[in-house]
């Protein structure tokens, strides 16, 4: 009690009290708040008909703007979709999965983000029947077919630089492309879905179909990029793995500034004549 | 024995050597040469000690890295490239990254001091340019200084090619359509860089060739005549109690400066060692081997070459056709132009203030920026031109990272690459008008002295105290800036030399340049007060009573 006592007044004792009231509150948050893995019961047990639940689905979430029966809609200045028939299961697990389906505002480029709240692998189950349902195209993956641990990172990155790095850069950083729309970098995408991405060209993304590129091929390409993203940077901080721009910028703003700094105590320091 | 003499053990060999070679006189004299002392005048160091960082750890790589592009098959220890063919050059580059102790870092600190020679250079020419030290009898050393510039991007354009990754490559295929874009010359000039076609079979080891021996050599004797020059002449100094044309105020090479300068090597060692343990720089791994069908998205050379890279994505694309020869303006215009203007201005700066201010008299007290505000904008102006262009080089990262529309930034660029450098003159002109009149206020109305007193009319005000007597001398160095006597005579009749165009025009130039503003004088007594400004002037009166 005593210790107590003669420490309450230290200096860093307030900072003490407040980081222990923060990790309380955090704690009492974590422990009481609503879980975020709800799953939607109705989806979840209507497996009886993929194809019926993903219409329903659809006319939901995404007709306003594909149109009712998938067809697509145009409007100048407005809501606007493409036909969705004949575009596949691939494409629309790719873009649910990802988020960038549903669309929340029209602009150049759907960005990938957060899934609302009713997708989840059943809900996009049941879609992707529908759309398949309607005209066919690429299906997803299976598991087999994207598995980097099958393919060869070697040949993958042969056909990565050959084929991909002009947009997505060599690492699978991204870039930017010309009208505001950009290649997204590849940290983020799953294996099932830069393997959709390469047989859908979603986007401003060209088709790499089965005979461009073969399905080994293409899982030796998500390989590569996945053991290239997985690896750590063997020099230090990556620095955002972007090349010369943010080495520069390092140069100057932590070299040159750090040198000046010295610089100014190294003048500073004045010789001390005639002293004691 | 007295502790002035020296015992005989050394005191026997030493007179022995002196008495040969007269070696004592000479250091005697050298060792207690005065320096001056800012912290500004240290960073041209950071280019030297840089350089000779890159001296031993390029000596290092040397011993590892095989200039061939001869094609082997890799089968070192980075998984994602084993059995892809590549070229020796980066195998053997590879090979220092991965499978030699220590070659990685060595790597990685060549590197970094490669970027901070030239940020050091160009730091320290900065300084030089602003503070008017460039001016006589300094012009040869200041050109010694602009040719180190362009051979240190030169050799950095070389060693950047060297690994013959696929990033590099790109910047070699840059080279080449530069080359080629010549007129007259350029097919013929490709094929003897390249040896025939691009990319050849000799590029890589003529490079080595040009990187380790031939560009260093050049850069080791300027950087010597720099120094000596520099010796000879003795630093400049900034303006101050006591400094005149005449003398120099400061402390001696031995011991005091010598220590500053050793520690400086220190602290510059240390920062590249910093960098180089814990910021990757340049992973060739990742770029992969170089073959000409493949580039990358986000293609940048390194941040001094960043001004060309942006000329060239700014340049619209134009092109002459003329009997069935093109002229690609679009290449040559941005590879020449923005260099040309660059390094010529820097090149001739001096000899043009010369001319203009037709002041040849001998300078070796340094002037304040703000005190000369025609050069600080022109230097600005530079800057802003410069600027633009090197962070336009990165336009794609912009798109890509704050969400613009490329067209967008290269139209803007297109707009503000003439705009920004008008823009920055006016402002940064201003600035040190601004500057300048702080400065007389110091010195006609003290500084303020945190104290507030209470007149008996019950008026308040500030007690302001003349200014430290260190800052005062500062401030007083200022110099007129020197002008051509350009005025015609009574009878209407300019001087001989200012009647033709080129007088004419010589004549305004100067006015101009010479123009500080007129309301400006570091006299102590301030007259023209408009009305009498009963805060301060009282707070005056109190300075002399308060003032011991």
């Amino acid at each position: 009690m005593n210790s107590i006592t003669a420490r309450r007044r230290h200096p860093l004792a307030r900072y003490a009290v407040l980081l222990l009231a923060l990790s309380l509150l955090g704690g009492v948050y974590a422990l009481l708040a609503p879980g975020g893995d709800r799953a939607d019961a109705a989806i979840a047990s209507g497996r009886a008909d993929d194809v019926a639940a993903g219409k329903e689905l659809f006319a939901a979430h995404c007709a306003s703007c594909h149109g009712l029966n998938a067809e697509g809609t145009y409007s100048s200045g407005g809501a606007s979709g493409p036909s969705l028939i004949g575009v596949g299961a691939a494409a629309v697990d790719f873009q649910v999965s990802s988020g960038r389906m549903p669309l929340s505002d029209p602009g150049p480029q759907a960005p990938r983000k957060r899934t609302p709240e009713w997708v989840n692998q059943d809900a996009i189950r049941q879609l992707a029947a529908y759309v398949q349902s309607l005209g066919g195209g690429p299906t997803k993956p299976s598991a087999e077919m994207v598995d980097p641990t099958k393919g060869d990172a070697a040949k993958g990155g042969e056909l990565f630089r050959a084929n991909c790095i002009q947009c997505h850069n060599f690492v699978g950083s991204g870039g930017g492309l010309t009208y505001g729309k950009y290649a997204p970098p590849l940290n983020p995408a799953s294996p099932t879905q830069i393997y959709e991405a390469m047989v859908t060209g979603p986007q401003a993304m060209p088709v790499f179909n089965d005979s461009t590129i073969t399905p080994e091929q293409k899982r030796d390409m998500i390989a590569y990029i996945v053991s290239v993203r997985n690896q750590p940077d063997p020099g230090g901080s990556g620095l955002g793995r972007i090349g010369p721009v943010t080495e520069g910028l390092v140069a100057w703003v932590v070299g040159i500034s750090l040198l000046v700094l010295a610089a100014i105590w190294i003048t500073a320091k004045k010789r001390q004549a005639n002293h004691d | 024995m007295s502790l002035d003499s020296a015992p005989k053990a050394i005191a026997g060999p030493a007179n022995f050597i002196d008495e040969r070679i007269g070696a004592g006189s000479f250091l005697k004299r050298n060792l207690r040469k005065v320096f001056p002392d800012h912290w500004s005048f240290l960073l041209g160091e950071i280019a030297l000690y840089s350089f000779v960082i890159l001296l031993l750890t390029g000596t290092f790589l040397t011993f590892w890295f095989k200039p061939s592009m001869g094609e082997v098959t890799y089968n070192g220890s980075y998984g994602p490239l084993v059995g892809v063919h590549m070229s020796e050059a980066y195998a053997s580059s590879l090979n220092i990254s991965f499978d030699v102790r220590g070659g990685l870092l060595m790597r990685q600190i060549h590197h970094w001091a490669a970027l901070l020679f030239v940020a050091g250079m160009m730091v320290h020419m900065l300084r030089v340019f602003f503070t008017g030290a460039y001016r006589k009898p300094r012009e040869l050393n200041w050109i010694i200084g602009v040719l180190l510039l362009n051979l240190a991007l030169l050799e950095g354009l070389t060693g950047y090619s060297l690994p013959d990754d696929l990033l590099s490559g790109a910047g070699l295929r840059i080279t080449e359509g530069v080359l080629i874009s010549l007129p007259l010359v350029g097919t013929y000039a490709t094929f003897f860089l390249f040896g025939g076609e691009y990319p050849g079979h000799d590029v890589i080891s003529r490079f080595y060739s040009i990187h380790i021996l031939l560009i260093p050599g050049i850069l080791l004797a300027l950087i010597t005549a720099h120094l000596i020059l520099m010796w000879v002449q003795k630093h400049t100094q900034m303006p101050g109690k006591g400094r005149t044309e005449q003398n120099v105020v400061g402390a001696p090479f031995y011991p005091s400066f010598m220590a500053k300068s050793g520690a400086y090597f220190l602290f510059t060692f240390g920062v590249l060692a910093l960098l180089g343990t814990f910021a990757q720089i340049n992973p060739i791994w990742l770029f992969g081997p170089y073959t000409p069908a493949d580039i990358s998205a986000g293609s940048q050379p390194d941040f001094y070459m960043g001004f060309l890279e942006g000329s060239l994505r700014l340049m619209p694309s134009w092109e002459i056709n003329f009997l069935g020869y093109t002229l690609p303006l679009s290449v040559l215009i941005p590879a020449l132009l923005p260099l040309g203007i660059v390094m010529t201005g820097l090149a001739l700066y001096p000899f043009a203030e010369q001319w203009i201010t037709g002041d040849r008299r001998e300078h070796h007290i340094a002037d304040r920026p703000r005190n000369n505000p025609h050069r600080t904008a022109i230097g600005m102006a530079a800057i802003t031109f410069y600027g633009l262009l090197w962070l336009l080089g990165a336009n794609d990262w912009i798109s890509a990272k704050f969400h613009i529309s490329l067209y967008t930034t290269t139209n803007v660029g297109r707009v503000l690459i003439i705009a920004g450098p008008a823009i920055a003159y006016f402002v940064a002109y201003r600035m040190c008008i601004g500057l300048q009149r702080h400065d007389q206020d110091v010195l006609s109305h003290g500084v303020e002295s945190g104290v507030i007193k209470r007149m008996p009319s019950g008026e308040y005000i500030e007690v302001h105290v003349p200014p430290a007597e260190d800052i005062a001398a500062h401030v007083r160095g200022k110099e007129p800036i020197p002008a051509i006597e350009a005025a015609p005579d009574s009878d209407g009749v300019p001087p001989k030399g200012m009647r033709g165009p080129l007088g004419r025009l010589r004549a305004k130039l100067s006015e101009t340049y010479s123009t500080d503003t007129e309301a400006i004088s570091l006299d102590e007594g301030h007259n023209g007060h408009g009305a009498p400004h009963a805060a301060v002037g009282a707070g005056e009166d109190e300075t002399k009573s308060i003032g011991h």
